[in-house]
């Protein structure tokens, strides 16, 4: 990276992060907001600090029933990406039920598994897991649906079978999709394990803002979902550090190797 | 070996009065009608014809990827029941994986094909080797372990028809391989065609719109009429060989060129 990249990658993003809460601050000390309503940034950061222990007790379950529901969502978003992508009976009969499914909304199922699971970290994972495997599911059999048929052609000819196109072509060719989808799933992952705590848990991010709320705590709640903020755009770079790293191929117009 | 097909080679593909169709009932499409040919084994034959006339499907038919709804369909004296491997195939698209090396690619029907898949685990130094040689025989020497996006046009399509021959099938089977490519690249690629069918003395079956192509490379052409396609002309090009572009400027060329065309465009009105 030169200069003058890495002073519109780097320095551009962190001028503006800078710039917006100098303007959040300077908006709440004019106006005098009460701090129930809308906490200046030097509060949030203050409660940020003050119940730090809590706050990264909390963020460590929401972690993890995330990344807990993002993992079950990948290998079964995989397989039935794969399974659907194989057999056009199985897209066709599959496909009307994956996006009735997807269209309920999620926190609509949170108490039918508490029902079933009980309060706790559980109903978060599967929260996560329901939430985030459809946009999985879709794009890998995409990717394998839109192989070029004159590809296809070439080697069947060669005698290859259903699985031998799947492995040489169908799969690394749908690895783009694949990857790019989980951007979306970590999102969404998370967004899954924060509403379920929010409708019902012991323990994690999300049940802790349901509390400081509860007790007018609102520095607490805002610190919460600066928490949010953070680990939702950690989650993303990671996942997309990934894609980057595993479909270079994909991205030659854009970036050097 | 020697190129040049005469009547005495046995014959290697059989076609009588062939007929293929395209879906099932009412919407079912006549692609080809009666169409009787024979490829004799190291013979160059190129198929022209105007645009949607079923020249692909001939090719479709011919590997095996599409069952002829009618007549007798020969390949090494075997009625043809399914894909046959002994087929190499090209398109006016490279067709590359992007996420191989040019030279990855051309490995590609290797690890397909038998017996070269069982062996490729054991011997890949020795098939890498095959493919490299082949490469350089082309002009990509320097080129085997470039991705196919930073490879020209021209040079996406010697590693296309690479991947066609690596694995020494009997027919080599291009379906206007050159289309895309600008005119100099094209004549250039004519000429690598050539020293490849001379060096290897495989069979080609060449698509193509462009007769000036078909009459450089092809011992016979035969010209098709537009849909359903059927053979209306079949003419065998007595240019000596081996050619050089400059053949392409003589009267004699310019003769079969003619009346090619003539055939093309009566055909239409």
């Amino acid at each position: 990276m030169d200069r003058r990249e890495f002073a519109i990658k780097v320095g551009s993003p962190a001028a503006f992060v800078v710039a917006m809460f100098a303007l959040w601050e300077l908006v709440c000390r004019a106006l005098a907001v009460p701090i129930t309503v809308l906490p200046a940034p030097s509060d949030v950061f203050a409660a940020l600090w003050q119940y730090r222990a809590p706050i990264a007790a909390n963020a460590v379950v929401t972690l993890w029933t995330t990344l807990a529901g993002f993992l079950i969502a990948t290998v079964f978003g995989l397989a039935l990406g794969i399974a659907v992508g194989w057999h056009r009976a199985l897209y066709a009969g599959v496909y009307p039920v994956l996006v009735g499914f997807n269209s309920i909304p999620k926190v609509a199922v949170v108490p039918v598994l508490i029902l079933w699971f009980g309060i706790g970290e559980v109903p978060a994972v599967l929260t996560a897991f329901l939430i985030s495997f459809f946009p999985i599911v879709v794009n890998v059999a995409t990717g394998l649906a839109t192989t070029e048929p004159e590809l296809e052609d070439v080697l069947r000819a060669l005698g290859a079978s259903k699985l031998d196109v799947m492995r040489k072509v169908g799969i690394p060719r749908s690895l783009p999709y694949f990857f790019g989808s989980l951007k979306v799933a970590i999102t969404l992952a998370f967004v899954g394990a924060v509403v379920s705590e929010t409708v019902g848990a012991n323990r994690g991010i999300g049940k802790l803002m349901l509390d400081a709320q509860a007790a007018f705590q609102v520095p607490i709640v805002f610190a919460g979902l600066l928490v949010l903020a953070v680990l939702g755009i950690a989650l993303y770079a990671v996942t997309a550090g990934i894609e980057a790293r595993f479909t270079r191929w994909a991205f030659r117009g854009q970036a050097a190797h | 070996m020697a190129a040049n097909a005469s009547s005495a080679s046995p014959t290697l593909v059989r076609l009588e009065g062939v007929s293929m169709v395209y879906g099932r009932g009412a919407g079912a499409v006549r692609a080809i009608e009666d169409v009787s040919l024979t490829i004799a084994r190291g013979e160059f034959i190129a198929v022209v014809g105007p645009s949607g006339c079923g020249k692909s499907s001939l090719m479709k038919l011919i590997s095996g990827l599409h069952p002829p709804a009618a007549g007798r369909l020969e390949v090494e004296g075997e009625p043809v029941r399914g894909p046959i491997k002994s087929v190499g195939m090209a398109f006016q698209n490279s067709n590359l994986l992007p996420w191989r090396t040019a030279l990855e690619n051309v490995l590609l029907p290797l690890e397909i094909v038998e017996p070269h898949r069982s062996r490729m685990r054991r011997e890949r130094a020795r098939y890498r080797e095959r493919a490299q040689r082949l490469l350089e025989s082309v002009g990509l020497a320097g080129f085997t372990d470039k991705y196919p996006w930073e490879l020209s046009g021209g040079m996406q399509q010697r590693t296309s028809i690479c991947r066609a021959l690596v694995h020494e099938p009997e027919i080599l089977m291009l379906d206007e391989p050159f289309g895309a490519l600008d005119a100099f690249t094209r004549e250039e690629l004519w000429c690598a065609l050539r020293d490849l069918q001379a060096e290897r003395g495989v069979t080609v079956m060449l698509v193509t719109h462009d007769l000036r192509e078909a009459v450089f490379l092809a011992d016979t052409v035969y010209v098709m009429s537009s849909r359903p396609g059927r053979i209306v002309m079949r003419c065998e090009v007595g240019l000596p060989r081996p050619r050089d572009l400059e053949v392409t400027y003589t009267p004699q060329f310019q003769e079969i060129v003619h009346e090619l065309r003539r055939r093309i465009g009566l055909r239409q009105h």
